[in-house]
């Protein structure tokens, strides 16, 4: 049934929204941002902040655009004089008791206090400064969480996140008037795995990450589109990087996956992205010893194993490895003629649902794309990969830092770091981790979504789907890709599943691939 | 609690005709008094045709708002698919008003059964009477009171409850108050959805002030046009009144007349007048929260819900809060500023602020301190505290700022310009 939609007016530009959405949503459609605080797309309605107040033609008085529903043939208009005064007073009120300590706020550069205020506050305060300002110190909320009273703003967004998406209502507003404040529940903490989004949500610098705490200016990051790799649920988040070092990993909306959020885990699983002891170049043995080369050689020297290799080939892969690397590999041995095995394991951890939220929890599986994995023909096996891999005559590892292999034939490491056991290898080629490189990955659901390059690799390594596309064009099986884009095109013309997706038209959101979704 | 005064002989005794009478308090006392025979009517009738003789009344609420009762009654769901409910609200929390208690204390069975009644008309199976946490002696009475007639067996399937309040001024707002029944904190909700859509527990919900239901027995017992008959000024405004009188009269005391009465006749004459050798000032006609009145304004001024509007304030509760010429107007309001600032529930950014704001302006001032930017300032936030809250706990601090300012602006001027002693504020 198509949705009934109705027609309004905002700020003379006239949208079609579908009924019952909110005036502060239609606006957005028309382009307009109506300032707000209190109003979060994934939360309850508070209508507490009155920031949103704009007119509306035929009614009496200012109407929040939060808790308005759109109507056929509304006028309403966001920029009237009463419209505009009404939010400069509450932003008056809103920062005399502020402590406007910007400068040492991590929230300053991307605080809606700030920017609203430099849009339509006033210039100065007419609150006297013989006044005091409210002062209540900074309290610990939990293991990620500091509140810091003196900038709140009284939003309730934490309070109602907490109550009703995490389902654990240890926060609350407590003591009334100028004396309110977010109070924490005695006997509790707020260490609900998914608690860090309070952070995330707080429109002001009242709720900071002590992660995070005074690590860089919001001025000097870095964005980049990403994907979670912390499960197989594959939250939709962006990775901010200062000076090419990943500083901090917040959620980005997808209302498919993740709706607003990510989970503590995801959130703190970046750190190993900006690790120091990377293989920084191609290495290959020589006289019993590993000898950084350049790539000609490095690729030269496996090329001559492949051709060479025997009926069986094992490859012991990732699941954090992207589509297209998977892809690569699997293409290498596949057109060889032989037998060839792949598969990986999985490391499993504790599942956390977000309660508010159906369908989304950090995953046991803690793999962002055994299911890209399985797609292209890996399999779980691993024991039994181990076992075949004792007789193969060639053995490819990409990028598994836990190898237990044993083999008779040659070694090959394709990863990001050198493992002990990997300078058993016979070359060992340096690839980009998920923060250096563009890629995609599948979750649970089949779901293939994008992630972007933060951050440029260390020295001479490569993404994986071009080691494994040159290798292949050594061989003789094709031109060799030059992006991500392209590697992911030779995917979509080979597997099915994947058949009629390109990067452009997964965008930043991701595409279904053509697979049954597990019930 | 203090003894109710003899009638004067302008009041209408319709709802504190038994104000004094310990025996109207007990189920037997009320029963000879003709009690619970407007309920025996009611419940002979069909819930609509109850409805419909409430909106012939005129009945209108007497919390404050003066909403047509019948009307409410009828925004309920005619057909009914989800549990109705009914809150009284006995919070009875408003400065200068103390009718509900001496209802309350006098005749619980009137609100009782004024209840009942109403439950009947809006078919709900509970009622809610919300009663002020402070109010003990009333409480207990009606506890007594709800038993008696319980055990009498007097409301048949209807679930009466008394909840008491803990102290909250904001708990007397209706969907406030729905909040703290539901057990959680007393905020103000925001509208739509109203109650009868979505009230209490998110089901239908009516709520009504006590005076409002003591007044609905009668009116059945003696008919729509009766009580409609009952009007000295506006048709709008029918039936009595209790006005609850307090600040420098002779005698204060609640006093009912009926609508239309003059409130120059209720200071003068019911209440004695102004205390010996002092002159009236001015008037609060409707609890702390509406507009001041001046002595002109004051004695010009109807008691009823068009004529308090027509002199510029509103009728409200009914709690006349009169200041003689000894008032330190200044003072007085920065006192209502402050209850305000105390009150403030803290949703909304322009109460939890603005009245903090307002009262630190008024307190500055009386300690010599202000400056002439002062008023206008005040003015100003008083205007981003009018009209664009959830509540109008904000619009309410304004009011007395506004009316006062304008009215008795060379009081503030004085402290400004040191014209008159600092005074201590504590």
């Amino acid at each position: 049934m198509p949705e009934e939609l109705v027609n309004l007016t905002i700020d003379g530009v006239p949208v079609g929204v579908p009924k019952g959405t909110l005036v502060i949503e239609a606006a957005k459609q028309a382009g307009v941002l109506v300032p707000h605080y209190c109003y979060h797309p994934g939360l309850s309605v508070a209508g507490v902040c009155r920031m949103c107040l704009v007119e509306i033609e035929k009614q009496p008085k200012l109407a929040i655009a939060c808790a308005t529903q759109a109507a056929e043939g509304m006028v309403v208009n966001t920029q009237s004089a009463a419209a505009k005064s009404a939010r400069t007073g509450v932003l008056e009120f809103l920062l005399i008791n502020h402590p406007l300590d910007c400068p040492i706020c991590d929230q300053a550069g991307e605080c809606e206090l700030q920017d609203f205020t430099f849009q339509e506050g006033r210039a100065a305060t007419r609150y006297s400064p013989d006044y005091p300002k409210r002062f209540n110190p900074v309290e610990d909320f939990g293991p990620d969480v500091l509140y810091v009273p003196n900038r709140c703003i009284l939003c309730t967004r934490c309070v109602r996140f907490m109550e009703d998406v995490a389902r654990e209502p240890v926060l609350n507003v407590s003591e009334r008037g100028d004396r309110a404040y977010i109070g924490v529940h005695p006997e509790a903490r707020l260490d609900h795995p998914w608690a860090g989004n309070v952070v995330d949500l707080c429109p002001v610098g009242s709720l900071l990450s002590k992660d995070f705490l005074h690590k860089a200016r919001a001025w000097e990051l870095d964005k980049a589109a990403s994907v979670c790799t912390g499960c197989s649920q594959g939250c939709n988040i962006t990775l901010d990087t200062r000076d090419d070092v990943v500083v901090r990993v917040r959620p980005r909306p997808n209302l498919e996956v993740n709706r607003y959020f990510i989970c503590d885990h995801g959130r703190m699983n970046y750190r190993w992205m900006n690790r120091g002891d990377r293989i920084e170049a191609p290495l290959v043995k020589r006289g019993g010893e590993l000898h950084a080369t350049d790539w000609p050689d490095a690729l030269e020297r496996v090329t001559t194993v492949l051709r060479g290799a025997g009926p069986r080939v094992v490859a012991l892969v990732s699941p954090r490895a992207s589509t297209e690397a998977l892809f690569f590999a699997r293409e290498l041995f596949r057109g060889g003629g032989g037998e060839w095995t792949g598969a990986f394991q999985v490391v499993m951890g504790e599942e956390a649902p977000l309660p508010g939220v159906p369908d989304l929890a950090l995953r046991a599986e803690r793999a962002p794309n055994a299911r890209g994995a399985e797609l292209l023909g890996y399999g779980r096996e691993y024991a039994a990969a181990l076992a075949a891999a004792e007789s193969a005559a060639v053995v490819l590892v990409l990028d598994e830092p836990d190898i237990p292999v044993r083999t008779a034939g040659t070694l090959i490491y394709v990863g990001t770091v050198l493992p002990e056991r990997a300078r058993d290898a016979d070359v060992v080629l340096p690839i980009a981790n998920v923060a250096e490189e563009d890629g995609t990955f599948v979750n649970r659901d089949g779901r293939v979504q994008r992630y972007a390059q933060a951050k440029p690799a260390p020295g001479m390594a490569r993404p994986g789907w071009w080691v494994f596309s040159e290798l292949g064009a050594a061989l003789g099986r094709g031109e060799p890709v030059a992006s991500a884009a392209e590697a992911f095109a030779r995917v979509a013309q080979a597997i099915e599943p994947f058949r009629g997706l390109s990067h452009a038209q997964l965008g930043f959101t991701g595409k279904p691939a053509a697979v049954a979704v597990p019930a | 609690m203090g003894f109710p005064h003899k009638p004067h002989p302008r009041e209408t005794v319709l709802l504190s005709r038994y104000f004094g009478e310990a025996d109207a308090r007990t189920y037997k006392g009320w029963v000879k008094r003709g009690g619970y025979a407007a309920l025996e009517r009611a419940r002979a009738m069909e819930p609509a045709r109850v409805i419909d003789i409430v909106k012939e009344s005129g009945l209108r609420g007497r919390g404050g708002a003066g909403f047509p009762t019948g009307l409410k009654w009828s925004f309920m769901p005619k057909e009914k698919k989800k549990p109705h409910y009914l809150c009284v609200n006995a919070d009875e929390s408003e400065p200068g008003t103390f009718k509900d208690r001496e209802i309350m204390r006098w005749t619980p069975h009137a609100l009782l059964e004024g209840t009942a009644i109403a439950a009947h008309a809006i078919q709900a199976e509970v009622a809610y009477i919300y009663i002020r946490g402070e109010f003990t002696e009333p409480l207990a009475i009606m506890e007594k009171a709800l038993a008696d007639a319980r055990s009498a067996g007097v409301f048949g399937d209807l679930k009466i409850h008394l909840h008491r309040g803990a102290g909250a001024y904001i708990c007397g707002e209706e969907t406030a108050l729905m909040n703290s029944i539901e057990g959680k904190r007393g905020n103000p909700r925001i509208k739509p959805p109203f109650p009868a859509a979505a009230g209490v527990f998110g089901m239908p919900t009516t709520i009504n002030n006590v005076e409002t239901l003591a007044a609905v027995p009668p009116i059945l017992v003696k008919g729509a046009a009766w009580y409609k008959a009952l009007t000295l000024s506006s048709p709008k405004s029918t039936g009595t009144k209790l006005f609850s009188v307090c600040g420098h009269v002779q005698q204060p005391g609640n006093y009912e007349v009926t609508m239309g009465f003059p409130l120059k006749d209720l200071i003068y004459e019911l209440c004695g007048g102004m205390r010996t050798g002092r002159t009236l000032k001015a008037c609060i006609p409707g609890g702390s929260s509406v507009p001041i009145l001046n002595r002109d304004e004051t004695e010009a001024c109807l008691l009823d819900y068009e004529g308090v509007v027509e002199r510029g304030s509103m009728l409200g509760s009914g709690g006349v809060i009169v200041f003689d010429d000894s008032a330190d107007m200044v003072y007085q309001i920065m006192r209502l500023a402050r209850f305000y600032a105390h009150e403030s529930c803290a949703q909304c950014t322009q109460c939890r602020e603005g009245t903090a704001w307002t009262t630190k302006i008024l307190e500055r001032m009386l300690a010599g301190q202000g400056k002439p930017a002062d008023l206008d300032l005040l003015l100003d936030l008083s205007e981003n505290m009018t009209g664009k809250t959830i509540c109008v706990l904000s619009d309410s601090c304004a009011a007395p700022v506004v009316s006062g300012i304008k009215k008795f602006r060379n009081e503030f001027e004085d402290y400004i310009a040191g014209r008159r002693q600092p005074v201590m504020v504590a």
